[in-house]
C-alpha cells in the first residue's frame, strides 16, 4: 500500500523539518548581529569577515537582494522600518534615486582620505565609494589576428563597414552593462547625436541581446561559447577574468578590452548606512573595514572591479591582464535620473523598433 | 455463418488459447461457457476484431475477416460492464452505433424510440447514464448493440454483475429480445443455469479447446469427460480403477461398481470417475449391484423432496442424494443405481 | 449538539462542506500571497508615489499585452500538437525505455532559462552542432539556421518546457479510460479517428482544458524564454514589469502592469472553467496496465518511433548536449589560446568542490542539491496536503466554489518580482526573518505549484464513482477509512503526478529564490546563476555542471517518487 510506504518516511522527514525549525527559531541570541543587504554579486573572502566579527563581536548577516535594481528597490520600499543595517551595491546610474529617497545617514569616513576625488560623487556623504569597474567593448584577439583586421579604437570607428556584423551588445532597458554602454555614447555624442551615431551602428549590423549571459556566452566568439561576433560589450576585468576562470593555464588572455576615448563608462559602487539603524557604531565600522585596505584588496578577485582606495595594491593577473581607460566615460547621476527612462526610449525607437 | 477455425493466443507467455473451432448458424443462440480465466472474452475479442490471434482464422460466410477491422465487421459486442459512454444520455448512447452508419436524424430518432420501447425504458431516452441502476445499464447496453443491426452478437457475461431476481428476469427477457431479433448471438457466461435458459446450443470451453459442444440436454445427460460433470455439477464423482469387462466393473472407495458406459470402453487398470446423480438413487433394493451406504449427515427439504447428504468414506465428500421421505439423522442408510444410471466417466479429455 | 446531528448538518449542507475543505488553503492564499499583494499595490499607488494613472502610456501596455497573448496562444497550440501524440504513446503503449523517456521529458521544466539558452545554442546557435554539420555537409559558409533571437526560438523553448505538463496530465488521464469504451465504438461501427473524437478526446477533455490552461499560463506569463531566447524585439507583459522594476525603478507603473496581468490570470481562469463546465466524468478506474500494449508491427510502431524520436530531439537532445558540454575538454578552435586537449574531462565537476577564491558565498554543490531537496519536500508536503483539501472543497456542489477556484489559479499569474517585493515587505521582519531557515521559500514555491496539483487532483477525484465509496460505507467502513481504503489507493496516480510536479517546480523555481533564498542556503538554480553571470570558461563549464547535477537531482526524485508508485502496484 502506498500509505504505508510513504508515511513512515513523511512523518521522519516533517519531524526532522519541524526541529530544525524549531532549534532555529528559538536559537539564542549570543552576539549583537548587524545585517547588510547587497546585490547578488556581492562576494568577499570568508576569512576577512571572519576576522571583522571576531575584532567587533558581532554577527554578520548578509541579505542578498537580488540585482542591483531589486535590492535598490527594496532597500527603497522597507524605507520605514529597514530590512538591514548597511546598504551596499548602488551605482553611479541609480544613485540620485537613492539619494533622493534618503535612505542613507550621512556618515564621512576617515578612510575617505585615501579615496580619490573623483570618486566621491556625493558630497552629502551618504553613499560612499567602493569600487569601480568599466563597462568596456571586449575584442577577441585571435579573430582580429586571423583576419589581419586592426582593432578599432573609438567609438566612431565601430560605424566602419569592415567592422560590420562585429559587435553584440544588451538592451539598456534590461540590462545594466547596455544601459552604461548607452551612457558611453551619450557621454561622447551629446544628447543631441548619440541616436544618430546609433542608427550608424544599426546599419553597420549592430546585434543587440536582452542579458550580458546571452551576449557574452552566446554572441561572442571569445568566450567558450564561441558565437558570431568578436566584439561585445563586457567588463573591462572580463579579460582577467578569461585568465583566472580558463579551463588551461594560460600566459595571456584570449580577450582585451578596447579603452579609446569614451569607448568604457565608469561604473562607481557605493555603501551607505540606511536611515534609522539602531546599530549606528557598528555600521560606521563596517563601513570603514570596506574602504580598509584587506577588504578593498579582496575585492579585485571577489567582484572583478578595482578597489577605490589608492593604497590597495592589485592582484598580478588584474596588473597583467586588464587594460584601464584613460579617459572613461562619466556623466552626472543626476543627468542620469532626469533622463533614464526617455533615453531608454528614444534608444529603443531607433535601435529595435526599426 | 460465423466459422472461427483452429484460433490460438497466448497471454503472458503461457498458452491461452490453443486450438479453438467452432461455428454459430443463422437464428441461433450459441453459449460459451467456461470458467473464468478460460479465455472467454478474449474470444469474443479476436471475433469482433478488437485483438488479434496468433493463430486460426474468423470467418463470415466462408469469407475470412483477417483484414477485416473491427469497425467494419457489423458485430455487436455488449461488455460485461456494459462500457455505456458516460459522457452521452440513454438515448445517445443506442443512437451512437446508427450514427456511425450515417443514418438520417429523423431515422435515428424513430429506431432509438423503437429500441427504448424494446427494452421498457421509453422514459428514459434524456436520462444520463451514470445515473441508471445496473439493470437499467444492461437494457441500455443491449439495446445500443442491437440498434445498428448487427449480423452477430456477442454478449460478454451481460448478467454477471446483477443480482439473482434481477437476473432471472432479465434473461428470460434477453431471450425474449433475442428470438424476436433472430440475430445469431453468442453469449458468454460461466454460469451453467444461465447458460441452459439461453442456448440453442452450447459450447464448453476449458484449457485452450473447445471440450465438448451440443444442446444443453446432450451436454447434460451425456458429458463427455469428468471434468464437464463437475463443472455442471452433475452430481456425485467418485474415483475408481476399472478392474473388469462384461460386466463393467470398477473398484471405487464405495466397493466394487458396475456402471454404464458410453463409446470407447476403458481399458483394464484405467482409472476413472463414476457419476451418481442425486436424482436417479433408489430406496435399497436386494438385486442392484450397486449400494451405498452411509450414515446421514444433514438433509434439506426441497419441496418435492429432500437433499440428502451421507457420509460414507473420510476421504469422500459427502454424496447426496435425493430421497422423498426424510431419513432420521445420524441412522445408516442404503440406496442402490441401476448399472444403467451410473457413469463412468474419463478423467482426461 | 452530538455527533448524529452534527453529521446530519454536514450531509445537507454543501457550502458548509466546501468552507471546511476551504478553510486551510483560503488561509494560506490570503496569508501568502493576497496579503503581500495587496499591501505592496496599496503602498506603490499611494500618491505618496506621486503615481498618476493617467500619466500611463496605454501604448506601453497595449503592445506587450497583444503580444504576451498571442505567442501563449501559439506555444500553447504547438505544445498541445506534441504534447497529445506524447500522453497517447505514454498512456497507450510500453516499449524499451518507455519509463526513462517520460523522465528526461520532465527534465526541461526545472531548468533555468540561461541554461536552457546554452542548451540550444550549443545545438542550434550559429556555432551550434547543427549549424555547423549543415554547413560542413552542404559547404555552406554561414550558418544556414538563424535560430536564437527569433519568435521561433520563443515557441520552441515553450514547447521544450512545457511539453511535459500536457503528457503527465493527459496521460495519466488517457491510461486510466476504461479501453471498453473505445472496444464498444468501435464494434458499434466507429472508425479508429470517429473513436478518438467522439469517445477519448470527449472523455479527455476535463483534464486536456487543465493542462491547457496551466500551459497558457505558463506562456502568459513566460519571463526568460522571452528575454534570453526571443531578445529584445520582443516583450510579454512580465518583461515590461522587470523593465518596470528593476531597470526603470518605475514600482507604479510595474505595479499597474502586474494587476493587470492578475486580471488577465483570472479572465482566463474564468473562461477556461466555464468551458470545463462540471465536466467531470464518473468513470471506472482501471489498472493502468490492461490498456496499454506493444505497438503492432506496420504503420502503428512507424508512428510510435516517430514520435519518440521527435521527443527525443525536441525535449532531450538539448539536455543532452548541456550534460554533454560539462564533461567535453575545450574545443579545438579555442585551443590556439592555449595547450590543445581534447577528450572527456570531469574537472568541472571537481571545481565545484573547491571553494578556491575563499568566497563567503561559495556554494558546496551537495549542500545547493540538500537545500533544493529540502525544500522541494516542503513544497510537496504542503501542496499534496493543501491540494487534497481544494479538491475536496471543490467537489462540493456550492457556489463559493466559483469564486474560489479562479483565486487559487491566481499565483500563477503573479509577477515573480511584485511577489517578491510584496514577501519582503510583508514578511522579512520578526518571526519570518528571525529565522534562519528560509521558510517563505518553499511556501512561495508552494503558492506556485498548488494551481497544478489542484488541477491534477481534481479531474481525478471526480471520476471515483460514488458507489464505491456507499460500498466500503456499507461494508462497515468509517469516513476516514473509507477515504484511506477507497479514495487514496484511486487517486494514488494523480497524488504522484502531483508530486513530480511539485518537486520540479520547486526544483526549477527562480525568481522567487533570488529574493528569498538566504545565503546561507543557496538552491541549485541559484548556484547555477552565481557561476554563469561571471565570465570564463571555468564559469561556464562549471554553471553546466550545476545544472547537470540539478537534472540528476531531479531525475532522482522522479525515480523515487515512481518507485513508490509501483511498490504500490504490487
Amino acid at each position: 500500500m502506498l500509505r504505508k510506504q510513504i508515511r513512515k518516511p513523511i512523518l521522519a522527514v516533517s519531524a526532522f523539518l519541524l526541529l530544525t525549525l524549531m532549534m532555529s527559531a528559538c536559537a539564542p541570541k549570543q552576539a549583537p548581529s548587524l545585517t547588510v543587504m547587497t546585490h547578488d554579486s556581492f562576494a568577499v573572502s570568508e576569512s576577512l569577515i571572519a576576522q571583522f566579527e571576531t575584532e567587533h563581536g558581532v554577527t554578520i548577516n548578509f541579505v542578498r537582494g537580488g540585482d542591483t535594481g531589486s535590492a535598490l528597490n527594496q532597500a527603497i520600499l522597507t524605507r520605514e522600518a529597514p530590512l538591514a543595517d548597511v546598504f551596499y551595491g548602488v551605482d553611479n546610474t541609480f544613485l540620485t534615486r537613492a539619494l533622493e529617497e534618503d535612505i542613507f545617514e550621512p556618515y564621512e569616513s576617515p578612510h575617505l582620505a585615501l579615496i580619490p576625488q573623483e570618486f566621491q560623487i556625493d558630497p552629502t556623504f551618504r553613499a560612499l565609494p567602493v569600487d569601480y569597474g568599466d563597462v568596456c567593448i571586449n575584442y577577441d584577439k585571435a579573430f582580429f589576428t586571423a583576419n589581419n583586421l586592426t582593432v578599432p579604437n573609438s567609438l566612431e570607428a565601430l560605424t566602419q563597414p569592415e567592422y560590420a556584423g562585429m559587435l553584440v551588445t544588451e538592451n539598456p532597458a534590461t540590462s545594466s552593462p547596455g544601459l552604461a554602454f548607452l551612457i558611453a555614447t551619450i557621454a561622447h555624442f551629446g544628447e543631441d547625436g548619440y541616436l544618430d551615431y546609433w542608427s550608424a551602428l544599426s546599419n553597420n549590423g549592430l546585434v543587440v541581446v536582452s542579458d550580458w549571459e546571452t551576449a557574452y556566452y552566446t554572441n561572442f566568439s571569445g568566450s567558450t561559447g564561441q558565437g558570431a561576433q568578436p566584439m561585445v560589450v563586457s567588463y573591462g576585468s572580463s579579460p582577467a577574468a578569461e585568465v583566472i576562470f580558463a579551463e588551461v593555464e594560460l600566459e595571456e588572455a584570449p580577450t582585451a578590452s578596447i579603452i579609446g576615448p569614451n569607448t568604457c563608462y565608469r561604473q562607481i559602487e557605493f555603501v551607505g548606512i540606511l536611515k534609522g539603524t539602531p546599530n549606528r557604531e557598528l555600521a560606521e565600522a563596517f563601513v570603514d573595514f570596506m574602504l580598509d585596505v584587506p577588504f578593498q584588496e579582496d575585492i579585485p578577485m571577489q567582484m572583478f572591479v578595482f578597489p577605490v582606495n589608492q593604497e590597495a595594491d592589485l592582484p598580478q593577473a588584474f596588473i597583467d591582464h586588464t587594460q584601464v581607460p584613460e579617459q572613461p566615460a562619466t556623466l552626472s547621476p543626476d543627468l542620469i535620473e532626469q533622463h533614464r527612462e526617455g533615453w531608454i526610449q528614444d534608444w529603443i525607437a531607433t535601435v529595435l523598433d526599426r | 455463418m460465423l466459422t472461427i477455425e483452429h484460433i490460438q493466443k497466448n497471454y503472458e507467455g503461457k498458452p491461452l488459447l490453443k486450438d479453438v473451432s467452432f461455428q454459430v448458424d443463422e437464428d441461433e443462440t450459441v453459449c460459451l461457457l467456461g470458467p473464468s480465466g478460460s479465455g472467454k472474452s478474449t474470444l469474443l475479442r479476436i471475433i469482433a476484431g478488437l485483438e488479434d490471434a496468433e493463430g486460426g482464422e474468423v470467418a463470415w460466410n466462408g469469407v475470412s475477416l483477417a483484414d477485416i477491422p473491427a469497425h467494419q465487421r457489423q458485430f455487436g459486442l455488449m461488455f460485461q460492464d456494459y462500457a455505456l459512454f458516460p459522457h452521452r444520455n440513454v438515448a445517445e448512447n443506442i443512437a451512437f452505433g446508427l450514427r456511425m452508419q450515417n443514418r438520417s436524424q429523423e431515422q435515428i430518432r424513430r429506431e432509438v424510440q423503437k429500441a427504448l420501447q424494446t427494452i421498457n425504458m421509453a422514459d428514459f431516452a434524456n436520462r444520463k447514464v451514470t445515473e441508471l441502476s445496473g439493470g437499467e445499464q444492461q437494457r441500455v447496453a443491449l439495446a445500443r448493440a442491437l440498434a445498428p443491426e448487427p449480423r452477430l452478437l456477442m454478449l460478454d457475461e451481460p448478467l454477471g454483475a446483477l443480482d439473482r431476481t434481477l437476473r432471472e428476469q432479465l434473461s428470460r427477457e434477453l431471450r425474449r429480445i433475442l428470438h424476436q431479433t433472430k440475430v445469431p448471438a453468442i453469449y458468454v457466461t460461466h454460469d451453467q443455469e444461465e447458460a441452459f435458459a439461453i442456448a440453442d446450443r452450447l459450447l464448453l470451453l476449458h484449457d485452450g479447446v473447445i471440450l465438448q459442444s451440443g444442446k444443453p440436454q446432450e451436454i447434460y445427460y451425456h458429458p463427455h469427460n469428468r471434468w464437464v460433470a463437475e463443472f455442471f455439477g452433475l452430481g456425485n464423482l467418485v474415483p475408481g480403477e476399472v478392474i473388469g469387462h462384461t460386466p463393467l466393473k470398477v473398484n471405487t472407495a464405495l466397493g466394487h461398481i458396475q456402471p454404464a458406459c458410453e463409446g470407447k470402453t476403458p481399458d483394464l487398470g484405467q482409472k476413472v470417475s463414476l457419476l451418481f446423480r442425486p436424482t436417479q438413487a433408489c430406496q435399497s433394493q436386494a438385486d442392484c449391484p450397486n449400494q451405498v451406504t452411509g450414515r446421514v449427515m444433514d438433509r434439506v427439504f426441497q419441496g418435492e423432496n429432500y437433499l440428502v447428504s451421507l457420509h460414507i468414506h473420510d476421504q469422500l465428500p459427502p454424496f447426496t442424494v435425493n430421497l422423498p421421505d426424510p431419513p432420521a439423522l445420524g441412522n445408516e442408510l442404503t440406496v442402490s443405481y441401476q448399472p444403467e444410471d451410473v457413469l463412468c466417466l474419463r478423467n482426461g479429455a | 449538539m452530538n455527533m448524529k446531528s452534527i453529521l446530519l448538518i454536514w450531509r445537507q449542507k454543501p457550502t458548509l462542506r466546501a468552507i471546511v475543505f476551504w478553510l486551510l488553503p483560503a488561509a494560506f492564499l490570503g496569508f501568502f500571497f493576497y496579503q503581500p499583494l495587496l499591501v505592496l499595490f496599496n503602498l506603490l499607488i499611494s500618491p505618496r508615489w506621486g503615481f498618476n494613472l493617467a500619466e500611463l502610456d496605454l501604448n506601453r501596455i497595449w503592445k506587450p499585452l497583444w503580444f504576451t497573448t498571442g505567442q501563449a496562444a501559439l506555444s500553447t497550440l504547438l505544445t498541445m500538437l506534441i504534447g497529445l501524440p506524447g500522453a497517447w504513446l505514454f498512456a497507450r503503449f510500453t516499449f524499451p525505455g518507455k519509463r526513462a523517456l517520460k523522465m528526461l521529458t520532465t527534465l526541461p521544466f526545472i531548468l533555468p532559462t540561461v541554461v536552457v539558452a546554452a542548451g540550444f545554442n550549443a545545438l542550434l546557435g550559429p556555432r551550434g552542432w547543427v549549424n555547423l554539420g549543415l554547413m560542413s555537409m552542404f559547404n555552406l559558409s554561414s550558418p544556414p539556421i538563424q535560430f536564437l533571437n527569433t519568435f521561433g526560438a520563443i515557441l520552441t523553448a515553450h514547447v521544450f518546457y512545457n511539453t511535459t505538463i500536457i503528457i503527465r496530465v493527459v496521460s495519466n488521464a488517457w491510461a486510466q479510460q476504461n479501453i471498453r469504451l473505445q472496444h464498444a465504438a468501435k464494434v458499434l461501427g466507429a472508425t479508429p479517428w470517429q473513436t478518438f473524437r467522439e469517445v477519448t478526446l470527449p472523455l479527455l477533455r476535463p483534464s486536456i482544458l487543465a493542462s491547457v490552461l496551466l500551459v497558457f499560463l505558463f506562456n502568459f506569463t513566460s519571463f526568460g524564454v522571452v528575454l534570453m531566447l526571443g531578445g529584445p524585439q520582443f516583450a510579454t507583459l512580465e518583461v515590461e514589469i522587470y523593465t518596470q522594476a528593476l531597470h526603470l525603478l518605475n514600482l507604479p507603473v510595474a505595479s499597474v502592469l502586474s494587476i493587470l496581468q492578475l486580471i488577465c490570470t483570472l479572465l482566463i481562469t474564468i473562461t477556461h472553467n466555464k468551458l470545463a463546465g462540471q465536466q467531470s466524468m464518473v468513470i471506472t478506474p482501471r489498472s493502468q496496465v490492461l490498456g496499454t500494449r506493444r505497438p503492432k508491427k506496420g504503420f502503428e510502431r512507424f508512428v510510435v518511433i516517430l514520435l519518440v524520436i521527435t521527443l527525443f530531439s525536441l525535449l532531450i537532445s538539448p539536455l543532452a548536449a548541456l550534460a554533454l558540454r560539462s564533461v567535453v575538454k575545450l574545443e579545438p578552435s579555442r585551443g590556439e589560446r592555449g595547450e590543445i586537449s581534447q577528450g572527456l574531462t570531469l574537472q568541472f565537476y571537481r571545481e565545484l568542490g573547491v571553494n578556491r577564491r575563499d568566497s563567503l558565498f561559495y556554494v558546496p554543490p551537495i549542500a545547493a542539491a540538500r537545500n533544493s531537496f529540502i525544500f522541494a519536500l516542503i513544497t510537496i508536503l504542503i501542496t499534496i496536503s493543501l491540494g487534497l483539501l481544494v479538491a475536496y472543497g471543490l467537489q462540493q456542489p456550492s457556489h463559493i466554489n466559483k469564486i474560489l477556484d479562479p483565486l487559487l489559479m491566481l499565483p500563477l499569474g503573479a509577477s515573480a518580482i511584485t511577489l517578491g517585493l510584496g514577501f519582503v515587505i510583508v514578511f522579512n521582519r520578526p518571526p519570518f526573518s528571525n529565522i534562519s531557515f528560509p521558510v517563505l521559500l518553499p511556501i512561495a514555491h508552494s503558492l506556485v505549484a498548488l494551481p497544478f496539483i489542484v488541477r491534477t487532483l481534481t479531474p481525478a477525484l471526480g471520476s471515483i464513482p460514488r458507489s464505491l465509496r456507499n460500498a466500503a460505507r456499507a461494508l462497515g467502513a468509517s469516513p476516514l477509512r473509507t477515504w484511506r481504503e477507497v479514495d487514496l489507493p484511486l487517486l494514488s496516480p494523480a497524488i504522484i503526478v502531483s508530486t513530480i510536479f511539485a518537486l520540479t517546480i520547486s526544483l526549477g523555481e527562480f525568481g522567487a529564490s533570488t529574493f528569498l533564498a538566504k545565503p546561507a542556503y543557496p538552491t541549485l538554480p541559484v548556484a547555477i546563476y552565481r557561476y554563469i553571470s561571471q565570465p570564463g570558461a571555468m564559469n561556464y563549464g562549471q554553471a553546466l555542471a550545476m545544472s547537470t547535477l540539478l537534472m540528476l537531482v531531479c531525475a532522482s526524485g522522479i525515480f523515487i517518487i515512481e518507485r513508490i508508485q509501483s511498490d504500490d502496484k504490487e
